[in-house]
């Protein structure tokens, strides 16, 4: 691979024999003749060649500048969309839980109940989806017969292939009700994050547990890459060791996995930050502000939907928060990135 | 040390103590029960649309017919005002994604190695995990707020290229590095220029791979619905122009079903019957066959386009 890269575009021939490299110029014709003579995409000569060769190069590293153009773009617009708003902001930005952006003098905003919401929802759904995704990886790679795995792995797949807004019309009509007695049972706790705010179907608890489903597949999919990587003379070592087999997964498969199941958890915290419809859907608003998990609530992506009949006179606000939406996820990612890459850098 | 040896004796001869293999079966039951978690919501959805959407998606008339003039009171109506808004957005959004992105897939296998390769890298990583509402939003501000183009359905493609390029340019590269290096020299040894190497031979090896890809992100846009609500209004007839006016969509349809489902007709006593006549009685709300319908008419589109992929990626000489 790297031998490829090291050549120019023109000097094609030289692929299988590095030295060759100084004949190939048009000041030695004799090596170019017999080839051309040959095969027929040479008869242009070395001009040609170069020049589709140089055509072609610009349009692949165009299309990374597109890439990278659109990322700056989004930002940028964001960002440009998002300020005057945010000066005009009568509230603070930061800490203010109230949404009254009706009248375009007098903007109360801020994004604190926002990302509380958003937050304590994909928490809650991290804290239930990581154990059973690390379940199923290593049911799939440790425990499964080979003729069961590959089954295994692709109906858990196809829990990504169904569309979020299935998931939200499946969350409140069908699960959400379902889950009322649970919740009267854990609410009966009573205080703070379990406080009981009389709703039954919509709550906190109710998207938390939809958006565990929906980011599912992604975490078992990592996990399962990484456990899949155990090298086999560690997992042999310590069966030959007198290791059971679940001795040996936590020696040898979870200790190597570890940094995996944690860039797969947090690509999944991105996912679930980010979702909208589904929570749009299951989620019902509240007037006020409430740190319990049994209550409703708006997250920064259902304020966004919620506000679009308004973007037509003042967009500002929703932009903004989309904006602390993108910087948020774009962290927690580059958090996993990281993990991934680090981890690279020690196999 | 001696009685170390010993009890590692006593191990290997006997097996694990009682404790040990008490762990080790309650590990695998737990690990098993985790697997069974996993399917119960995958079917429990899968069953519950077909079972309440197949009946009514049986009818020829929710294929030909659209939702005008139709309302939650109203049995009958149709999806084809939204397949059409679904099959012309994804069409835009994959005639603009896929030559990006392969080219973007191209230049980081066969160009890459050098900073801007990098650099791309770390753009289509920041890509992948924008939220979809961020995308529609972005949009919106470029497109609506900067250039005052009115909303249309091609803005919604726009923003699913967001989501999709990055998707694509993911499997492009995995299945370009799986081409093996012995065929890029020897068509290089052959003289052959490096361009017309990369479209003669390594994208015509990987060229399952790359379709598998491509269907595989069709797939995941189809069912995005953020854009939809914020790029283009919601119609109940037929609207085959992208450029201009309200578009329904699939997810547009579900979401107003879902809204219509939650209505309950307080105070009114009497219904229409077919010949539009005023008949007493408890009204039914129809919005609710409809929805979990067009939910199966969906997810239907959807699987259609996996099960390809699938296909394809079996002719994949690559992947084995």
């Amino acid at each position: 691979m790297s031998q490829l890269d090291a050549q120019g575009p023109t000097q094609d021939v030289a692929g299988a024999q590095p030295s060759a490299t100084v004949m190939q110029t048009p000041a030695e014709p004799a090596i170019d003749a017999p080839l051309a003579g040959s095969a027929d995409v040479m008869l242009g000569g070395g001009g040609t060649r170069r020049f589709g060769d140089r055509i072609f190069a610009t349009a692949a590293s165009g299309a990374s500048a597109i890439v990278i153009l659109i990322v700056v773009l989004v930002a940028l617009f964001l960002l440009i969309k998002a300020l005057p708003s945010i000066v005009d902001d009568k509230a603070n930005f930061l800490t203010s839980t109230q949404w009254n952006v009706g009248n375009a003098g007098e903007l109360r905003f801020g994004i604190a109940g926002l990302l509380y919401t958003t937050v304590l929802s994909s928490i809650f759904a991290l804290l239930l989806a990581v154990p059973v995704a690390i379940g199923i990886a290593l049911f799939i790679t440790q425990y499964a017969p080979a003729r069961l795995a590959r089954p295994v792995a692709h109906a858990v797949d196809l829990l990504a292939v169904i569309p979020s807004i299935i998931y939200g019309v499946w969350g409140f009509r069908v699960l959400a009700p379902k889950l009322t007695p649970i919740q009267d049972a854990l609410s009966h706790v009573g205080v703070g994050l379990f406080a009981d705010q009389n709703i039954d179907v919509g709550t906190v608890f109710d998207a938390g547990l939809v958006l565990a489903i929906m980011i599912l597949p992604i975490i078992t999919a990592i996990s399962r890459d990484v456990f899949d990587r155990t090298p086999t003379a560690n997992k042999e070592g310590a069966l030959a060791l007198g290791a059971t087999r679940w001795e040996m997964i936590r020696m040898t498969v979870l200790p190597f996995g570890r940094p995996g199941v944690i860039s797969g958890a947090m690509l999944g915290l991105g996912r679930a930050l980010g979702e909208t419809v589904a929570v749009l859907l299951i989620l019902s608003t509240v007037s006020g502000f409430s740190f319990s998990i049994f209550s409703g609530g708006t997250t920064f992506a259902t304020q966004i939907t919620q506000g679009a009949g308004e973007f037509g006179t003042h967009p500002g606000p929703y932009i903004a928060a989309g904006l602390v939406l993108f910087v948020l996820t774009f962290l927690v990612n580059a958090v996993a990135r990281t993990i991934v890459a680090r981890r690279k850098d020690f196999t | 040390m001696t009685s170390a040896t010993a009890e590692l004796r006593a191990t290997s001869l006997s097996g694990p103590g009682r404790a040990r293999s008490v762990k080790n079966k309650l590990a695998a039951v737990l690990v098993t029960v985790s697997f069974l978690i996993a399917l119960v919501p995958l079917l429990w959805v899968l069953w519950t649309v077909v079972k309440d959407g197949l009946g009514t998606i049986l009818h020829a008339s929710w294929w030909t017919g659209t939702m005008r003039n139709v309302t939650y009171t109203d049995p009958g109506g149709g999806a084809w005002h939204a397949i059409v808004g679904t099959l012309e957005q994804v069409f835009l959004c994959t005639l603009i994604s896929v030559p990006i992105a392969v080219m973007v897939g191209i230049y980081l296998v066969e160009y890459g190695q050098n900073a801007f390769a990098r650099l791309t890298t770390f753009m289509v990583d920041i890509l992948t995990g924008i939220p979809s509402i961020v995308a529609a939003l972005f949009i919106f501000a470029l497109m609506h707020e900067t250039l005052h183009t009115s909303l249309s359905g091609w803005l919604v493609s726009l923003a699913l290229v967001i989501l999709m390029v990055p998707v694509i340019v993911r499997s492009t590269e995995e299945m370009l590095r799986l081409v093996p290096n012995d065929l890029r020299e020897a068509s290089y040894a052959l003289g052959i220029a490096k361009w017309r190497t990369i479209v003669r031979v390594v994208i015509p090896t990987a060229l399952t791979g790359l379709i598998t890809g491509v269907v595989l992100g069709i797939a995941r846009v189809a069912g995005e619905t953020a854009p939809l609500l914020i790029l283009v209004s919601v119609s109940d007839s037929t609207n085959a122009n992208l450029f201009s006016g309200a578009q329904s969509a699939l997810p547009t349809l579900i979401k107003k079903q879902f809204n219509d489902a939650g209505q309950t007709a307080s105070g009114v006593s009497y219904h229409l019957d077919a010949n539009g006549n005023r008949v007493a009685g408890a009204v039914t709300n129809y919005a609710v066959d409809r929805m979990w319908a067009s939910a199966l008419t969906l997810i239907l589109i959807i699987m259609l386009l996996t099960v390809i992929a699938r296909f394809i990626g079996r002719f994949n000489k690559l992947a084995k």
